[in-house]
């Protein structure tokens, strides 16, 4: 069964550190690597990423399906970035150095070549630090940490209520899915799409129908034992910050700096070794 | 005199959406560290009590009040639902429900962080907690991963932290095997005799209840109080075969070896039933009148299962070498733990599921004698030989109409239109639901709505039927609407295979009872044989019949016999 959350328990710094510590370094890089073009920081991103990953011991295989997912969403990405823009990159850097194919709309130019390569770089700065937090943060601690940065505590234990009933309304899913089938909803790839869109509703359906009832019974019991009374709350799983959260933060602080300042001092957000 | 904790004055309550008023002017008093079982049939306005006690109604469903409820002395009226759970603790019928941690731990401590607990107190008091209610070895584990008697008690330990004077229990068996059912009712009373708390349980089921002393006895019956007594008392009246709860099964034996019943026999409990040497001596009798030998059913075999084993993927073995063979117009009862391999039996032989090992094959093919193997073939296939019900209703209904519903299974079949009309009909008729066919679903009662849900496998025209719990949560009176409808499939000829932790189901509905432990089969035999056989109980959870007890208080050897001369008189009545 997917876990959406595939939190993998191994002792690491990285598994040390606070859900809420994760999260902001999480969000500081991404919009780090986000923001700039700047090659040599793109270069740089997934390097440290990478040592990051030996440092907390996930491995690859641990994140395969994720890893094949997002590189084929990479591919797709560049692939309609050329179909429709071919010479997007001559256009960025101001100069048209042309490889092969003369004056053709789908010449290739160095200028081309060297955006893609960013825009993979872009990919690999951020996605390995997003499997790292999803891998290394504990479900239980997440909500907590959510708090903690500034979110209603209302909203961030909806959060924590989701990872809390995925596995039930997954399996329940299972469940009906399998006893529809055996009255005939074909569900397999031998329907056409239009019809297994049909018989999903015969699925959802009593799904919906008793996802209504299980919500009525976790409100009440929500409320017999007091959520929502205060303003705020305390948590069982809260973790305080010590050194390493704040070198950590800071780190990443500094990364995100780094990369607007770059902007700011060169005027631009792309790197540009054609002039 | 002690204090009064909870007062209804001429109390009445009618939900918004409803015509009629659920509560009737009820009037009662529930005193200080008295213990007090409210029982009725469904829709007795039983769980509408336990909403006016702890503070649902009137803050969470919107409705009519008249008269008065206060609670530790103050009006509920006046509270707010926040006030009430300082004074009332809940454990819900659905413990799965109620778990809203994602660990064991972080449920306990869920009251006590809303209310700003520092961390610390938490860590203490949780861990305090859990070893009341024993789970401190399941801190860390997340709720899929406990039993469902486990989770019970992590929701009476997330009540008790707040130090709640009133526990309140709605429905704890619900969804309980027996021995487990057992254990917490024992629980309960130990966590009383503790704590000195006030404990309501709201429960129809009597006789398990009444394993352990309880002070009172509230019989609800449409919104009204039926009875406020001791249970000594309400047990020498007949008021609770007139209101659809069943009495305990060695009142039931009493009564047909005609004994009064009274008050200062102690009929609360066989444990401290005064019997005379006269009364024995009418059970004797009456035992000894006749005497029926219960018999195997003898028919064609219809359905073999050979040398099964089934393993998950994360390695868990849940069939070991599994083999029984079905005989056609058999009724019979998989009894066993949660977790015994019941459900993975079921799901493996529906195709759900498919076995690492052995054989799975059906002796009738399309009406012809040959053997068919089911492992060659899709679940839509399987589905022509052998039926699926689901234990909730809610989970397989998914037309507005009856007949829709109904034809479904046919339709997807791509069967002639006319041919579907006729079989539709055909089935509605032997379902009683003929006259309801052109309703929506929506219009009926959960009972009903069962009838609708066999219906539609029934259309399919399968050699055997396989039913996930068919009468979990329900009542006396609905028990016995959708046991004997299943009876009378049965003796029409529909093979009914039932999975279930209702031992009185067994008992009195089924004559082969295939008992699971561990994944094996461990008893394949008469549920009066299960059922007084102590060392099988033990091993498979169950619950030994008060019969068998009985039996040995009046000094009859042979339990099982006795048990089965019981059925075979209930039968003999429920048949004129």
């Amino acid at each position: 069964m997917i876990n959406l959350f595939n939190y993998i328990d191994r002792p690491s710094p990285i598994h040390k550190l606070t859900g809420a510590t994760k999260l902001i370094c999480t969000v500081l890089w991404t919009f780090a690597a986000m923001v700039t073009y700047d090659t040599r920081l793109l270069i740089l991103m997934p390097v440290i990423s990478l040592l990051l990953f030996r440092v907390s011991k996930i491995r690859f295989r641990d994140v395969k399906v994720m890893l094949i997912a997002t590189f084929a969403f990479m591919v797709l990405n560049n692939l309609t970035v050329f179909l429709f823009s071919p010479q997007h990159g001559c256009t960025i850097y101001g100069t048209k150095h042309v490889i092969i194919g003369g004056n053709a709309r789908y010449a290739l130019t160095e200028e081309q070549l060297f955006y893609h390569f960013n825009l993979i770089l872009k990919y690999l700065s951020q996605i390995p630090m997003i499997l790292l937090f999803i891998t290394t943060t504990d479900p239980s601690e997440f909500a907590a940490s959510l708090n903690k940065v500034g979110v209603s505590y209302k909203i961030s234990y909806a959060v924590a209520l989701t990872l809390r009933y995925i596995p039930d309304i997954q399996r329940e899913y299972v469940d009906i899915s399998q006893a529809q089938q055996a009255r005939g909803i074909e569900m397999s790839k031998k329907e056409s799409l239009i019809n297994r869109l049909r018989s999903a509703s015969t699925i959802l359906i009593p799904l919906i129908m008793s996802s209504m009832d299980r919500i009525e019974v976790i409100s009440n019991a929500m409320e017999l034992r007091g959520f929502g009374k205060n303003k705020k709350r305390t948590w069982y799983v809260a973790r305080r910050f010590v050194k390493w959260d704040y070198i950590a933060m800071a780190g990443c602080a500094l990364l995100f700096l780094v990369s607007i300042a770059g902007i700011f001092i060169s005027g631009s957000r792309f790197y540009n070794p054609f002039v | 005199m002690s204090e009064t904790l909870i007062q209804f004055r001429n109390f009445s309550w009618k939900y918004q959406s409803q015509a009629e008023p659920t509560l009737r002017g009820l009037s009662f008093d529930v005193k200080k560290g008295e213990k007090v079982l409210i029982c009725g049939p469904s829709g007795c306005g039983k769980s509408t009590i336990a909403h006016c006690i702890n503070g649902l109604i009137p803050f969470s469903y919107r409705g009519d009040i008249s008269g008065s409820l206060t609670v530790c002395g103050k009006e509920t009226k006046d509270l707010s639902i926040f006030e009430m759970s300082k004074m009332v603790g809940t454990v819900l019928q659905d413990s799965d429900g109620q778990f809203v941690g994602l660990t064991v731990a972080e449920d306990i401590a869920f009251a006590l962080e809303n209310d700003c607990v520092p961390q610390s107190d938490l860590i203490r008091t949780v861990k305090e907690t859990a070893s009341i209610v024993s789970v401190s070895d399941h801190l860390r584990h997340a709720p899929n991963e406990l039993s469902g008697g486990q989770k019970q008690r992590v929701s009476l330990a997330g009540v008790m932290v707040d130090n709640v004077p009133i526990l309140l229990f709605d429905e704890p068996l619900a969804n309980l095997d027996p021995a487990t059912g057992k254990r917490s009712i024992a629980l309960i009373d130990e966590i009383q005799k503790k704590t000195g708390a006030t404990v309501i349980i709201i429960e129809h089921r009597l006789e398990d209840v009444l394993c352990r002393p309880v002070d009172r006895v509230i019989l609800m019956s449409e919104g009204t109080i039926a009875a406020n007594m001791t249970p000594d008392e309400l047990l020498s009246t007949d008021l609770l075969p007139k209101y659809g709860i069943r009495e305990p099964l060695y009142l039931t034996a009493l009564k047909y070896a005609g004994i009064k019943i009274t008050p200062e026999m102690h009929p609360d409990s066989l444990e401290h039933m005064v019997l005379s040497d006269e009364d024995i001596k009418r059970v004797k009798d009456w035992y000894g009148a006749g005497r029926e030998e219960e018999l195997p059913a003898e028919g064609e075999p219809l359905l073999s299962v050979k040398n099964v084993s089934f393993t998950y993927d994360n390695g868990f073995q849940a069939l070991k070498d599994v083999s029984f063979e079905v005989k056609k117009g058999e009724m019979i009862s998989v009894v066993g733990t949660n977790g015994a391999g019941k459900s993975t039996l079921a799901k493996v032989i529906c195709g759900f599921l498919r076995q690492q090992q052995g054989t799975i094959f059906t002796h009738e093919n399309d009406g012809v004698r040959e053997e068919c193997d089911l492992s060659g073939l899709s679940i839509k296939e399987i589905a022509d030989h052998i039926g699926y019900v689901m234990q909730n209703p809610n989970q397989m209904i998914s037309k507005v109409m009856i007949a829709e519903e109904v034809a479904l299974g046919l339709t997807t079949r791509k069967k002639p239109e006319d041919e579907i009309t006729k079989s539709v009909e055909d089935t509605l008729r032997i379902c009683g639901l003929y006259p309801f066919r052109k309703w929506p679903i929506s219009a009926l009662s959960f009972g009903q709505k069962k009838r609708v849900t066999i219906a539609s496998i029934l259309s399919l025209d399968p050699e055997v039927i396989i039913l996930d719990e068919p009468t979990a949560g329900q009542d006396y009176r609905h028990y016995t609407e959708i046991m004997e409808f299943l009876r009378e499939l049965n003796d029409q000829g529909v093979t009914v295979l039932m999975i279930t932790h209702d031992m009185h189901l067994m008992l009195e509905y089924c004559r082969r009872a295939i008992v699971v432990t561990g994944g094996r089969i461990c008893a394949d035999t008469t549920p009066a044989a299960v059922l007084t056989d102590p060392e099988l109980v033990e091993k498979a959870s169950l619950k030994e019949t008060s019969l068998y007890t009985l039996a040995l208080l009046c000094g009859i050897d042979d339990g099982r016999a006795f048990t089965e001369h019981f059925i075979s008189c209930e039968r003999q009545r429920r048949g004129k």
